[in-house]
């Protein structure tokens, strides 16, 4: 680097920049909270939804199958789940309620969880209200 | 070594090395999972490796850096440790809650050890990476205080550089982003939003700055280098970092629900990102060709220049490969995406912890600067070992990715995710033997530590130090 450039001015541009940079983040997420209630369907989040994600967290399915696309890569996105069992809550209830305890032989296996009915029900009402978030379009089609 | 209380670091990197041994154990395991579907089911169903895998790798990074910045900030500050007795305490606390919640993963089912250690009253699990029981993650809080203090107090009271204040300042926005992982609302979309103030802003912002002054400080000990001219490419990179790194955030507020405009926000800014890794690499080769000295740990030259390489390779290439949200779209959540993960945190975050273990260990074990050649042999084929074989394992999953993105996502008729999988299968036996030859890399770098232990040190000026 040139000898006019000095310690003293990378110094400046480091602090000045990530402030700058810093404060302007700031207004995207002041900006980012007040476009939220258009997109984010939070008018569908009762107690059961709430109770559904406490589920979703208390079991960690994160850790097996990705929700909006972040998480694991092991087994289908749920985002859309609800959609690709025809907008069924009972398919969803059914299908984790249904896994056999001690896996499927050679398959890539879900525990059984042994929720209880009102577990279920929730769990399968907050994978209804994930659907419906406005996601700009994503996932490109039903198979997630 | 020049000051008695840099000795604290030896613990920290012994546990460094050792907890990142039980990370790879877990990472085959999955990656045997990933082909055989019911391999230790029930008994370790795949969520539980994977936990245990990622906080493992996090525990022994944070490890790491701590042993580092009790290594450097005495040299740096010119003067002892503020509390060197609170590092060793910091240390059995760190070391025996993380103990404690990995046997927890492993013994107790999810939800029952939620509902032991009171999930309900502030609930904080079960998101990716912030897995932890939320008394494990208060816990993680008073270490990092402590630390903070005992750091801070010795670089406020001795000599202030340029590399041990941003390494402070690296430091604290870790701790103080961590405080993100707190925040956990009903509304799934917020939950996530602040989720990448924890996950992102780490690894694409503060701890990048804690990578560039661990690499500016091993190469200003072993190149001889100006420290002036070193100190402004740090204030360069780590400038470029954050200029671009803060807005980057936006590449992953594309799908969850956010605006629409962070897809032009992310995008252009996170296309950026690579610039300051493209930076780092050629400040590392720039300083080792201008080196007024021959230093005789060869291995630790070696970390160095690889991380620089590496986390160009990995964050910079890998990460600019799927970071456009037009792309974003299909890679999102695939195995792209893991492919990215694992040679982005290689390159940048554990090779850097290895180069200033290769630098620092030798002198912690009583040495004048390095080990015997025979040693250093033996680490540098444990360097080549786990990288090459790092970048086939993320050649692999790029390909496994690839076609699961045509196949499942870009293709006439889209296919199911399982039957996807199944199609790819070849992909994962390869990533998996790839992960062998991982491990067999490891345990030589781990035999490093043992094998010539009574030979001669490489001094310099010897055939073993001749330029690279
Ligand atoms: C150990 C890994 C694992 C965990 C943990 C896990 N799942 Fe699954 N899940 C799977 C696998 C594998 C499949 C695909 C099963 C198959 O097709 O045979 C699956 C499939 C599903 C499906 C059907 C998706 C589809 O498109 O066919 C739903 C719904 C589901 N899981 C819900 C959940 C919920 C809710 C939780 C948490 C309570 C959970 N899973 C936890 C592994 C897991
Ligand atoms: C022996 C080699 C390894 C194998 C076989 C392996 C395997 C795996 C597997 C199967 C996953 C889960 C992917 C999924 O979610 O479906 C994973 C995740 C992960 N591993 Fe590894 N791993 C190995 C080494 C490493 C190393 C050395 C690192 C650190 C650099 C690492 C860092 C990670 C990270 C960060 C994740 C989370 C990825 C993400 O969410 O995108 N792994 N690993
Ligand atoms: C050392 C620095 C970096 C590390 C350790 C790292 C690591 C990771 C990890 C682990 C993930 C997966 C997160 C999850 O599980 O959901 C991820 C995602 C991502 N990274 Fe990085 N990364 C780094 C730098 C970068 C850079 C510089 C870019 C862009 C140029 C980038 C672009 C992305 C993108 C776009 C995703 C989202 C992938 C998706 O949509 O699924 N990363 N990164
Ligand atoms: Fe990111």
């Amino acid at each position: 680097m040139a000898q006019t450039f000095t310690k003293a001015m990378a110094r400046n541009i480091f602090y000045g920049g990530s402030v700058f940079f810093f404060l302007l983040f700031l207004a995207l997420t002041l900006d980012t909270n007040r476009t939220l209630p258009e997109l984010d369907n939070r008018a569908a989040i009762t107690e059961q939804v709430a109770l559904g994600k406490r589920v979703w967290e208390e079991n960690n399915c994160i850790g097996c199958h990705t929700l909006l696309g972040e998480g694991a890569y092991f087994a289908p996105e749920l985002g859309n789940v609800y959609t690709r069992f025809g907008n069924s809550k009972e398919a969803i209830v059914g299908f984790i309620k249904s896994r056999p305890k001690d896996g499927i032989p050679g398959r890539r296996s879900m525990p059984q969880f042994n929720l209880s009915d009102e577990e279920l029900e929730a769990i399968a009402e907050f994978l209804k209200y994930t659907s419906e978030i406005n996601t700009a379009g994503w996932p490109p089609n039903t198979q997630g | 070594m020049q000051y008695k209380s840099q000795a604290v670091a030896k613990p920290y990197f012994i546990a460094a090395i050792g907890l990142f041994m039980a990370q790879i154990l877990f990472g085959l395991v999955m990656g045997l999972q990933y082909v055989v579907g019911d391999f230790l089911f029930p008994e370790i169903p795949f969520n539980v490796a994977r936990m245990v895998h990622t906080n493992l790798l996090i525990v022994w990074l944070l490890f790491g850096f701590m042993g580092a910045a009790y290594y450097l900030v005495p040299e740096e500050a010119e003067r002892e440790l503020q509390a060197p007795w609170l590092a060793i305490a910091m240390f059995w606390i760190f070391l025996i809650a993380g103990a404690l919640t990995v046997l927890g993963y492993l013994l107790v089912p999810y939800a029952g050890l939620a509902e032991m250690t009171g999930n309900q009253y502030l609930p904080t699990m079960g998101r990716e990476f912030l897995e932890q029981p939320t008394i494990t993650k208060l816990g993680i809080v008073v270490v990092a205080l402590a630390f903070l203090f005992n750091i801070g107090m010795t670089v406020l009271k001795g000599r202030k550089t340029v590399v041990s204040l941003v390494l402070l300042l690296g430091l604290l926005g870790l701790a103080v982003f961590f405080l993100f992982s707190f925040y956990n609302p009903e509304n799934l979309v917020q939950d996530k939003y602040y989720w990448w103030w924890v996950v992102h802003l780490w690894v694409e912002g503060v701890w990048e700055l804690i990578l560039g002054s661990i690499l500016a400080f091993v190469l200003i000990k072993t190149t001889g280098v100006d420290r002036e001219v070193i100190e402004k490419w740090l204030y360069v990179i780590i400038a470029m970092t954050l200029i671009t790194g803060i807005i980057g955030t936006g590449h992953h507020y594309y799908w969850i629900g956010t605006p629409e405009y962070w897809q032009w926000w992310g995008s252009i800014f996170s296309a950026m990102e690579p610039i300051p890794f493209f930076m780092m690499t050629v400040f590392a080769f720039n300083m080792v060709n201008r080196r007024r000295r021959n230093h005789p740990n060869k291995a630790a030259i070696l970390w160095a220049l690889g991380t620089a390489v590496m986390a160009f390779l990995g964050a910079g290439v890998w990460g600019f490969l799927h970071t456009l949200s037009p792309v974003n779209y299909y890679t999102h959540g695939t195995q792209i995406t893991a492919a990215h993960g694992h040679l982005a945190f290689y390159g940048a975050y554990v090779m850097i912890v290895l180069a200033i273990i290769s630098y620092a260990m030798p002198m912690l074990r009583g040495r004048e600067a390095a080990n015997s050649e025979r040693s250093q042999v033996l680490e540098m084929w444990s360097f080549w070992l786990m990288t090459v074989s790092m970048v086939f394992i993320t050649l692999f999953l790029t390909g496994a990715g690839i076609l699961q993105v045509f196949l499942q996502r870009y293709s006439e008729n889209p296919q199911p995710f399982m039957a996807v999988q199944e199609k790819i299968v070849l992909f994962y036996w390869l990533r998996e033997i790839a992960g062998l030859v991982f491990l067999i890399g490891l345990i030589c770098y781990v035999t490093s530590f043992f094998v010539g232990s009574r030979d001669a040190e490489v001094k310099i000026g010897s055939a073993a130090t001749s330029p690279a």
